[in-house]
């Protein structure tokens, strides 16, 4: 990693978490510790894309919860723009929570479903960023706007009226709700319709443009990966296997593991198909 | 390919939900045929109808409120809604196998997998060699240590595993056709991987017709012969996969293939059908695609509703297909052409 003058906006160094596992020797057993994160390094500049790959088990998912402060970590760091984040209180602790922001792959179970998605827009304004109601609602508007739903068509809407692309809208919405620097999205498209996929994705690529955020991408799919992703590491059993440039990995994995996955990945191409003798 | 008649021979079938004094119509004259030996995909989003249409084959729906309002299933040449019920419980049993996406939820916990996999025998009235049997499935599955395996729980088994118990499950009888709704949805992709090689080696080994449902065209390029592509409770297009992926006529199944993100699909350039898919109940008049379709001719398209027309090897359900603006109707070879 190159050592540049102004720090990563988020850095973790040598991140691990163990989970205890039952064994099966009985109740005096010393416990088991299963290392679910196993020593995880990663740096995200502002602006950049870092995407997380890996099947389940990878432990991609508890990373992602312990750099948005979820989780605790059992070893290692994190720092947000420099500061250990396990240290702060107060005023930084709020900008780190307000900075650093997430998008579910379910938002529909994250929203409350009695309120309307104006509503639920309006919260971190004036949690976050103390906005009078007013205001607020001007933004609300402007938010809606931003992402793609129409203000005056959808404010006063509820969650279930919504399809399963325009509930993920709202939830970018709400995740920009409160000017975030980094927005840590699990999984956010894997639950869509493919037709309306990529318009997720396009969303995220023009709000990523625009407002100059970082993202960190969780995923399974590594055609998400080379859509989005500047950088890209792959997670296998809590470990990092392998990472780098997107292009260069995806192109030219090294890793064992890494080469694997591609090959397990379908192709819409019938010519492909092992041909039956 | 195709050897005498057909397996599974479903003509008009309709399905309806019952809503109070009305109906709901989710699956609309939809027909389809698999012959034994081969691979028919159903591929559809979410809501079109493609697991309806499962249920239906079997005519076992997960809601008393639903019911085949319409057409025939013919199994083997025998119209299924014939059947008394007995004859029709022993011919859906041993005839027709299926698996589901999840498993888990199909799968008693308390029982050890290999007496549920022996389960359907019994209940067909075999009581011998019963164990010979489950150890020869979990053979056939390819999972080592059989005899280990059948006395396993289902939690200590991994996903991968308990689908091919359940796939084991729905081949006891020896039946002749397997339905797969979303087989591999919930697994890993390396798993997934492992689980659509034993489905095609076991449709050669076995002669089995299989009926694949899911939503994913990369899986049926992958692993089937023909597929129908459906949308909003209709079959929109359907063909061998080798024209169908080549050379996609009806726009959806067109937008459908460009939205896969490919190795060369990057963020500014990515492709989506504009809009979303219409739910059931709120299904447009005239060609159901037309509010998202790019190359809608008003006064045709939003009036009247296509029939599904054969053209060569397939059929498609566009009244413009054929025409040249058809051939590419989201503009995208212009586009990425210099």
């Amino acid at each position: 990693m190159n050592a540049a003058a102004t720090p990563p906006l988020l850095e973790a160094r040598d991140l691990s978490r163990l989970f205890p596992v039952r064994s099966s020797g009985g109740l005096f057993r010393a416990r088991q510790m299963q290392r679910a994160v196993d020593r995880v390094s990663l740096s995200i500049r502002a602006g950049e894309v870092l995407a997380l790959v890996g099947e389940s088990g990878s432990g991609k998912t508890t990373l992602g919860r312990m750099l948005l402060g979820l989780t605790a970590p059992s070893e290692g760091v994190i720092l947000y723009k420099g500061m250990d984040i396990a240290a702060q209180s107060g005023e930084a602790a709020r900008n780190f929570r307000r900075e650093v922001q997430v998008v579910f792959q379910d938002t529909g179970g994250s929203l409350n479903p009695r309120r309307t998605i104006g509503q639920s827009v309006a919260l971190p304004l004036t949690y976050h960023r103390g906005l009078e109601r007013g205001a607020a609602s001007a933004e609300v508007d402007a938010l809606l706007d931003q992402v793609g739903l129409p203000p005056a068509h959808f404010r006063h809407r509820l969650p279930h009226e919504l399809s399963g692309g325009q509930r993920q809208r709202v939830g970018i919405a709400r995740a920009l709700a409160s000017n975030p620097a980094l927005i840590i999205a699990d999984e956010p498209v894997s639950a869509l319709d493919v037709s309306v996929r990529a318009q997720i994705l396009r969303l995220m690529f023009d709000l990523q443009r625009e407002r100059r955020l970082s993202y960190l991408f969780i995923t399974h799919d590594l055609g998400v990966v080379r859509a989005m992703a500047d950088r890209v590491m792959v997670m296998h059993q809590g470990r990092v296997v392998e990472s780098g440039d997107a292009d260069a990995v995806l192109n030219a994995p090294r890793d064992a593991y890494t080469q694997r996955l591609l090959a397990a990945t379908p192709v819409p191409d019938p010519s492909r198909q092992r041909n039956p003798h | 390919m195709s050897k005498g008649e057909p397996l599974l021979d479903v003509r008009g079938l309709s399905v309806d939900i019952r809503q109070g004094a009305t109906a709901l119509r989710v699956v609309n004259e939809l027909s389809l045929t698999v012959r034994r030996g081969e691979a028919v995909g159903l591929v559809g989003e979410s809501g079109s109808g493609k697991s309806m249409t499962a249920f239906a084959v079997m005519n076992l729906f997960p809601s008393p409120l639903a019911r085949v309002a319409a057409g025939q299933v013919l199994l083997e040449g025998r119209d299924l809604a014939q059947m008394a019920p007995a004859e029709l419980r022993a011919t859906r049993g041993a005839r027709v196998g299926m698996v589901f996406q999840d498993p888990t939820s199909y799968l008693d916990p308390l029982m050890p997998v290999g007496r549920q996999i022996a389960e359907p025998l019994r209940a067909h009235g075999r009581t011998e060699g019963l164990e010979a049997r489950v150890l020869e499935l979990l053979d056939l599955m390819e999972l080592p240590n059989a005899a280990r395996v059948a006395r396993q729980y289902p939690h200590e088994l991994s996903g991968g595993m308990r689908q091919r118990i359940l796939i084991a499950t729905a081949l006891a009888m020896q039946p002749a056709l397997l339905i797969a709704d979303e087989p591999t949805t919930a697994l890993d992709v390396t798993v997934q991987a492992g689980i659509l090689k034993l489905l095609m080696r076991l449709r050669r080994e076995l002669d089995l017709g299989v009926l694949l449902i899911t939503h994913d065209l990369a899986v049926v390029a992958e692993t089937c012969q023909r597929v129908n592509v459906m949308y909003a409770g209709q079959v929109v297009e359907s063909n061998e996969v080798g024209p169908l992926f080549a050379a996609p006529r009806h726009p959806y199944t067109q937008g459908l293939l460009a939205s896969i993100l490919s190795p060369h699909s990057r963020a500014h350039s990515l492709f989506s059908i504009p809009g979303s898919v219409p739910i059931a109940g709120q299904w447009p008049g005239g060609c159901r695609f037309h509010p998202r379709c790019p190359i809608i001719r008003a006064g045709l398209c939003d009036t009247s509703a296509p029939a599904l027309q054969a053209r060569g090897s397939g059929a498609d359900r566009c009244h413009l297909s054929g025409e040249p603006m058809a051939a590419d109707a989201w503009r995208r070879n212009e586009a990425t052409s210099p």
